[in-house]
């Protein structure tokens, strides 16, 4: 199977305090991947180099067969690699519905000729955006919520904002940190839901969650991260009775 | 007395100009300009020593234009890494360089006694008086047009990455959008706005000199903008003719206050400026014309 994301010997250190020390493994294209690992194995740290926030000391980062390592987000963005913050993140005076439709890749509106004296491009696209961002609200019941700011939404209906302007990008592979933490349990059944069905439609996703019975449900491979480095990968159920992993879980024996 | 209003009228719409510069960076990407007052001279400069050596005055308001948006350039490569009140700080010094040179550069800007006889277009086909109508008419139009194209681009897919960018630079470019360029031509577009209302200026006054170009500009269209409402043009305008009306309002006030002597007046007009800033504060931190959240179109018939 081709690899969508393949990470080899990612290392990334702060001041002296090495927090990646040699990451390697691939997300497989149309996979739901899982990324598992205690607080502190550098699961959102690997994130951030692997989106453009950070770049890597060493190693390399692959998207399909381009290297893409130490690009800026926006080219990683064009290139079809979309990611989703722990902490929800938003714009506080843009509405819920600007913010989906920013998301929106190939705007010809945002040339400043277009955005000065308009064009029909321009107006075609935000229609076609307008509706794909409709549907998305409605499915993550933010419909009612469409024309408030995103200051005044829940923790999580931020978390679910997070999750629809992705889904505008229209990625090639999501990376999602912990997107349902925070969501009330019948709602993240149909986040999930709607993750896995997104998932079968072709696109590929690697999400970091610490909720094991979801990473259970909804992921293969799963891929364990303990102190900057890839521990193992494999099904859930290879990994959860491997010794090393639980170890990493739950301290040595001595 | 109606040369007066006339006079007042063209100003308000020059500072209206100046405040829709001000608001497309301030209010728009959320760079703070403090170096206004150096466009606004730029462009006075320009106009002047291009109709000076012969150019027509449209010609000279295209070049204003120009050498406006390529000192805007230049200024945002400067201060690419620099945000909030370190770009604040290095803008009011370029501000401050545009005037020193202005001052010490003899050859080309004849120094402090500045620059004199700046052509009034069609004064002599009007007449003194009608030129003053027609000049003020011009500029009102020049500030409605700029105003229709930067309401516009407010509210276009343009205006919403760089509102985006304003409230949080690394999450827009995790949306994709080129931060970079965002930022250059917007600033590019605002200093040649801020120049053009240079170029306005010294056609209208037919004198410059580096004095016209005081920071005290800047910091009286910051009022404007912040007092009409930052991120909204119409709010920016509004407030340049509430500003501009303001002061020159407050000049009759020995008239209607028993005992002021001139003196005295010219310190009180200072302090009612910065006290009804802090009343419009107080009373409409927004600012008159706060910013709107567009709202989403109508859904789709079938949803």
């Amino acid at each position: 199977m081709t690899a969508a994301l393949t990470i080899e010997g990612l290392t990334l250190a702060f001041y002296g305090v090495h927090v990646l020390r040699g990451v390697d493994f691939a997300v497989p294209e149309g996979s739901f991947t899982g990324l598992i690992g205690p607080n502190g194995a550098g699961k959102s740290t690997l994130f951030n180099a692997v989106s453009g926030l950070y770049r890597p000391d060493a190693g390399s980062v692959r998207l399909g067969e381009a290297e893409t390592t130490g690009l800026s987000p926006e080219r990683l963005v064009a290139a079809g690699l979309v990611r989703s913050f722990q902490l929800a993140r938003g714009f506080p005076k843009l509405s819920v519905f600007q913010h989906l439709m920013l998301y929106g890749a190939a705007q010809p509106g945002e040339g400043l000729l277009a955005g000065l004296f308009g064009s029909r491009a321009a107006r075609q696209r935000e229609e076609q955006l307008a509706e794909r961002a409709f549907g998305i609200a409605r499915r993550l019941r933010l419909d009612h919520v469409l024309d408030n700011p995103v200051t005044a939404l829940s923790g999580g209906q931020k978390k679910l904002v997070e999750i629809g302007r992705a889904l505008m990008a229209e990625p090639k592979i999501l990376l999602l940190d912990e997107p349902m933490a925070g969501v009330n349990p019948s709602l993240t059944e149909q986040i999930a839901e709607h993750l896995v069905a997104l998932n079968q439609s072709g696109l590929t996703i690697c999400l970091i969650e610490h909720d094991m019975a979801l990473i259970r449900q909804l992921c293969a491979p799963v891929i364990v991260m303990a102190e900057g480095r890839t521990l193992t990968q494999g099904t859930f159920e290879e990994v959860a009775s491997d010794t090393r992993v639980q170890e990493a879980y739950l301290g040595r024996r001595h | 007395m109606l040369s007066y209003i006339v006079f007042t009228l063209t100003l308000c719409a020059i500072y209206g100009l100046l405040a829709l510069s001000l608001n497309l960076i301030w209010g728009g990407a959320g760079l703070v300009n403090l170096g206004l007052a150096g466009f606004f001279a730029v462009g006075a400069y320009a106009s002047a020593l291009a109709t000076g050596a012969g150019a027509p005055v449209l010609l000279g308001w295209g070049a204003a234009l120009a050498v406006g948006a390529v000192v805007g350039l230049l200024v945002t490569f400067a201060t690419l890494r620099l945000r909030d009140d370190y770009l604040a700080i290095v803008t009011l010094g370029f501000a401050e360089v545009i005037r020193l040179v202005a001052l010490n550069e003899r050859w080309l800007t004849n120094g402090s006694d500045g620059i004199s006889g700046i052509k009034a277009p069609l004064k002599a086909e009007f007449g003194t008086q009608n030129f003053a109508l027609f000049y003020l008419g011009l500029v009102t139009l020049v500030l409605g047009l700029v105003w229709l194209l930067l309401r516009r681009l407010d509210l276009s897919p343009y205006g919403r990455a760089l509102k985006a960018i304003r409230e949080d630079q690394q999450l827009a470019a995790f949306a994709g959008k080129p931060v970079l360029r965002f930022k250059l031509q917007a600033f590019a577009l605002s200093a040649a706005i801020a120049a053009l209302a240079g170029a306005l200026y010294a056609h209208f006054q037919s004198y410059i000199s580096p004095d016209h170009f005081q920071p005290l500009i800047t910091i009286y269209i910051f009022l404007a903008v912040t007092a009409g409402g930052v991120g909204r043009p119409s709010g920016a305008v509004l407030g340049a003719y509430a500003v501009v009306i303001f002061l020159e309002a407050t000049r009759f006030m020995t008239e209607w206050v028993p005992g002021l002597q001139p003196v005295q007046l010219a310190a009180m007009r200072e302090m009612l400026i910065g006290l009804a800033l802090i009343l419009v504060l107080h009373l409409k931190p927004q600012g008159i014309l706060p910013e709107q959240i567009p709202k989403a179109p109508a859904p789709p018939a079938s949803a």
